[in-house]
């Protein structure tokens, strides 16, 4: 019944917001005709003629605020049709087949909730849902000085939103129940004549692996970049059909665009520790195809991030701009299409379904329909201000794009020649993180070093004199720390180029916080800590962003320590066995086999640890076997310092037992700089993101204000 | 028997003892120690599972891992070198089992071509940038930003002048 | 309004074509991997291309290690594709080699056991423990089961007297008389 009724809501929904994306094309007759008018037929011409009668400003009017109410009423249909779908997760309806596939009767209830994401049909309600509210949100803003904007910002939004309802209601439909006919039983859409509800005792239960707190958050984190990208994206297709270019619609959707940027940011990091804490194989991130796939925006986005200052302070990368935002609104949907059809071999792929064709057809014409777009209002696009300066901040920041458009690229060839490959030469290759770590390195490098240099170049015009008087002392330091490091600590050529890199960028940022703080003490006679902390109030977005900067300095420490100096060991060791690694001795001690409370059974070992003969504690790794969905899990006991992280796997294709237990023994040097670098970043990126006491003033840009403020840096 | 007698058969009996222990030796050192499983994994960590997706053998487990990673390790015993064993694991497998692309030429080039040809074209466009307002530099060349209309059909008719000229 | 001097720089033609190349030809890639995705094995009616194969020593066909399909054209073959680590496989292992002792007499059916994926020291003490005696080999770089586009093991082919697939068996057998149902049609 509630099944029912859920399907029914959904398929409302889709009409819905069709409706609206139809609505608000339309409420602009003369677009169409435009494009009518330029094939050079007389039927054409006709309709062009005939749309262009039909496009009056009270129509236009009344249809837009049509679209724009449909649109605000898919989010509660969605939102009631997410909540039905929940209520089934929680009360143990295995007739649902999405419930039956994902849910068990010894998971508790919050788990039930999150697995409304856990298998594809009800993922993919959770981004209609996610992509409705979004999409509302930005509705509910003033629109008085862009009306021009809204229909196509509706128009783009409901667009993608369409389809992904549609693929939920006419193909992964969560609502699908199992009837017993003759042939037996099936998951119908309605139910078959002479057939009867057919319901299951138990389900599956969600994926083991999918059970951790990590992975509770990493999907709607990931989700929640993906979709709100989707904004700033439907922005730009609405300044490209409207003919205003200029930065107005940067500035609506910069907030928006930060954001997003956040939450990928954030899902990616919570992917990479879910990984480290749960899967069992020493590391945070495989270069698999899916996880690449959800990397590629991630690059295009932190590129538009940065591109878009240039766009705002001088008017320039108009171009970058438009081509970075529609490649990752592009790279966004081909993403999630990679993940899910099947085309990649990965360890994340869903399962084989339907969906692949529909999802390539959508792929096909949105990227046609964005590349043509952008190619139609190219010379509108043109630049306020030229560059004068190959080492000024803009031309820094023009390099800054290049390299992370290098990455996608290695990035991307990296996921598509072992398809190219086989259909090609029928050879069936694997791409291992090998080659991503020898291409990307020096690109990474260079990024590392451009993050260092770039605070310090000034707008419009700045010299190698220049630049290197700033930068000379920290250079100087940097050199001193790494040669410390190479007495004390490592020969490792590509460490040491690291860490210099991080300790350049370090004492840049360092250098900048204390020189705007000292600023600030003489003029104003504040003492040090109230000086940064209105400094930091004031401009918000730079010092957020030195912030932010700062973290990833921080997070490359953690990963060049685990990267080149992780050190570890495989062997069966006897009860009361010693065994030594990287400085420490561990000892195994005990051995015990029980049950959980869901069901599941534990194998635990107890490992003592300890260094130079001083007894640290004790490390717990087990193995967890589900037995509603037949799968174990191997959970390594760790133990977290910042000098390294020792972690300890007991292996599960061996048996455990006192006689003889497998361990895996790794040693993380400095990975938990990775960790601490993310939460500084989390810090760094809201206060950059914060909201601004004053209203967003819309600036004409005069020759005044453009000189002072390349003067002023 | 003489005492000379006994002394050279106790002198080939030490002999062909110590020949043996000699023969053993060398064929024991021949095949090495047992591989540790370090060993094992080392060569294991560069190829990946031929059945399971993207898994490196090293930390797949299931029993057909197990299995290939005995397979190195017998394969270790026999002083097959770690070229050796990835070759054949190539070859018996197929090259997905392979974890790096071995055609290593095939597999950089287009990104390699990609990145110096993005790279030279925008120093080209840089260049070209510099060039035509070398003689104007301090003075930038702007535009006026459009003007924000309230009302649509002066919006309108801004666009359509704009067309028009 | 006035024109700015700078003309509107329009995107070069040569670059167009370039940019339209690339995304036609990325979306052709990804369509043919599509396809290949959603393609199942190889279904019946199809001839089979002709295909090599290395067998174990001490399996051989007729005295002969080295085998082509094109050789045993004019009679039955059955393809069963295995491996050791696969316990689905050791279900219909008995019954397949109970089958191979009935019509290997007549002498116009052949067996081909094709080792999946496996270690030949862990191959010979799956055949050994089910006392298997018909031809096996390993198929080497998987080529002949990526030519047959399995999906996993085990999965038996039947192909008949003109090398056409007639059947294909995804999964262990039950019982003995599935196999006979598909050969005995083909022997007429």
């Amino acid at each position: 019944m509630v099944a029912h009724f859920g399907f029914g809501i959904l398929l409302i929904s889709f009409f819905v917001t069709l409706y609206s994306a139809i609505a608000a094309a339309f409420s602009n007759p003369k677009v169409f005709a435009r494009l009518f008018r330029s094939i050079p037929t007389s039927r054409t011409q006709r309709w062009a003629n005939t749309l262009e009668k039909l496009d009056t400003p009270q129509r236009a009017a009344s249809m837009v605020e049509s679209a724009r109410r449909a649109m605000l009423l898919t989010f509660p249909l969605i939102t009631l049709s997410s909540v039905l779908l929940i209520y089934l997760l929680v009360n143990d309806h295995y007739e649902v087949q999405f419930v039956y596939e994902v849910t068990s009767r010894t998971m508790p209830t919050y788990l039930k909730v999150t697995a409304w994401w856990g298998g594809q049909a009800g993922s993919l309600l959770f981004w209609s849902w996610l992509m409705s509210a979004f999409a509302s949100l930005v509705t509910l803003r003033r629109w008085d000085r862009d009306r021009e904007f809204l229909p196509w910002v509706i128009f783009v939004s409901c667009f993608t939103l369409a389809f992904f309802v549609g693929m939920t209601t006419f193909y992964e439909n969560p609502f699908k129940m199992f009837y017993q006919t003759s042939t037996g039983v099936e998951a119908y859409f309605f139910q078959p004549p002479n057939s009867v509800l057919f319901t299951p005792q138990d389900g599956n239960g969600l994926n083991p692996l999918l059970r951790h707190p990590g992975m509770v958050i990493h999907p709607p984190m990931l989700y929640l970049g993906f979709v709100s990208f989707v904004i700033p994206f439907a922005f730009a297709i609405a300044a490209l059909v409207t003919g205003r270019t200029d930065d107005r619609w940067i500035r609506l959707t910069r907030r928006w665009a930060l954001w997003a940027w956040l939450f990928l940011t954030l899902g990616l990091v919570l992917g990479g520790r879910w990984a480290y804490d749960v899967l069992g194989w020493g590391g945070y991130w495989g270069w698999d195809p899916v996880e690449i796939a959800a990397f590629m925006p991630w690059l295009t986005g932190t590129a538009f991030l940065h591109s878009v200052m240039i766009q705002e302070k001088r008017g320039m990368l108009k171009h970058w701009n438009m081509l970075l935002v529609i490649l990752t609104y592009d790279l966004v949907i081909f993403g999630t299409f990679l993940t899910r059809s099947g085309v990649l071999s990965s360890v994340h792929a869903f399962a084989q379904s339907a969906i692949g064709p529909l999802f390539f057809t959508y792929i096909a014409i949105t990227f046609i329909a964005s590349v043509a777009l952008v190619i139609y209002r190219w010379g509108s696009l043109k630049a306020e201000t030229e560059m004068h300066s190959l080492l000024s901040r803009e031309a820094l920041f023009l390099f800054n794009n290049l390299l992370f458009m290098s990455i996608l690229v290695v990035c991307f060839w990296g996921v598509i020649y072992p398809l190219t490959s086989e259909l090609f030469t029928g050879a069936k290759v694997t791409v291992g993180p090998a080659f991503y770590e020898r291409a990307n390195g020096p690109l990474f490098a260079a990024l590392l070093f451009l993050m260092g240099i770039a605070p310090l170049s000034a707008w419009g015009h700045s010299t190698l004199k220049t630049l290197g008087r700033a930068a000379w002392k920290p250079a100087v330091v940097a050199v001193l720390i790494t040669a410390a490091l190479y007495s004390f600590y490592t020969r490792n050529v590509s460490a040491l180029v690291g860490f210099f890199l991080v300790a350049f960028v370090v004492l840049i940022t360092l250098y900048e916080y204390w020189r705007g703080a000292r600023a600030r003490q003489k003029s104003q006679n504040e003492n040090l800590f109230t000086a940064l902390w209105n400094l930091t109030g004031r401009d918000r977005r730079r010092y957020g962003g030195y912030i932010v900067h700062l973290s990833i300095a921080l997070m490359a420490i953690g990963i060049l320590g685990i990267e080149l100096f992780q050190i570890e060991t495989q062997g069966t060791l006897e009860l009361n066995q010693k065994v030594s690694l990287g400085g420490y001795d561990m000892e195994y001690r005990d051995i015990a086999r029980f049950t959980g409370p869901d069901g599941r059974e534990v194998t635990r070992a107890v490992i003592g640890i300890y260094q130079n003969g001083q007894y640290l504690g004790d490390l717990y790794p087990r193995i967890d076997y589900y037995f509603d969905s037949q799968q174990s899990m191997t959970i390594p006991g760790q133990r977290a310092t910042m000098k390294d992280d020792l972690y300890i796997l007991l292996v599960n294709w061996e048996p455990a037992s006192a006689t003889g237990a497998t361990f895996k023994i790794y040693v993380n040097p400095l990975v938990n700089w990775l960790w601490m670098g993310s939460l500084l970043f989390l810090t760094g990126i809201i206060i950059a993101a914060w909201p601004d006491k004053d209203p967003v003033h819309v600036a004409v840009r005069t020759n005044k204000q453009i000189r002072e403020a390349s003067a002023a840096d | 028997m003489s005492k000379g007698k006994i002394r050279a058969t106790q002198y080939a009996i030490f002999l062909t003892l110590l020949a043996a222990l000699f023969a053993t030796l060398s064929i024991a050192s021949a095949q090495g120690p047992e591989p540790t499983d370090d060993e094992v994994n080392q060569i294991a960590k560069k190829l990946y599972c031929p059945v399971c997706e993207n898994t490196p053998l090293d930390v797949c487990p299931t029993e057909a891992c197990r299995q290939w990673r005995e397979q190195i390790r017998e394969m270790l015993i026999e002083g097959k070198t770690e070229e050796e064993i990835i070759d054949y694991f190539a070859v018996t497998y197929g090259e997905r089992a392979a974890g790096d692309p071995r055609d290593k030429l095939r597999a950089y080039l287009i990104p390699v071509v990609a990145i110096l040809a993005g790279t030279i074209l925008l120093v080209r466009a840089l260049q070209m940038w510099k060039k035509p307002k070398a003689a104007e530099a301090v003075i930038p060349a702007i535009e006026p930003k459009p003007v924000v209309h309230h009302d649509e059909y002066i919006a309108r008719i801004e666009e359509e002048l704009k067309k028009r000229n | 309004m006035a024109e700015t001097t700078t003309p509107r720089r329009a995107v070069p033609l040569w670059i167009q074509i370039t940019i339209w190349a690339f995304l036609v030809g990325l979306l052709a890639i990804v369509a043919m991997g599509l396809n290949r995705a959603q393609q199942g094995t190889v279904q019946p009616g199809q001839k089979i291309d002709d295909f090599s194969l290395t067998l174990y020593s001490g399996y051989e066909l007729d005295g002969k290690t080295e085998i082509r399909l094109s050789d045993l054209r004019g009679k039955v073959v059955v393809l069963n594709f295995w491996a050791s680590w696969c316990k689905p496989c050791e279900q219909e292992a008995t019954e397949l080699q109970e089958a191979w002792l009935e019509y290997q007499p007549g002498g116009e059916v052949v067996f081909l056991g094709l080792d999946y994926v496996d270690t030949e020291t862990d191959a010979r003490v799956y055949l050994k423990k089910f006392s298997i005696t018909f031809p096996n080999g390993p198929d080497l770089a998987t080529s002949i089961s990526q030519y047959f586009r399995i999906r996993g093991v085990p999965e038996t082919y039947f192909i008949d007297k003109e090398g056409v697939l007639r059947y294909v068996q995804v999964g262990p057998f039950v019982s003995i008389d599935q196999i006979r149902a598909q050969i005995d049609p083909l022997l007429k």
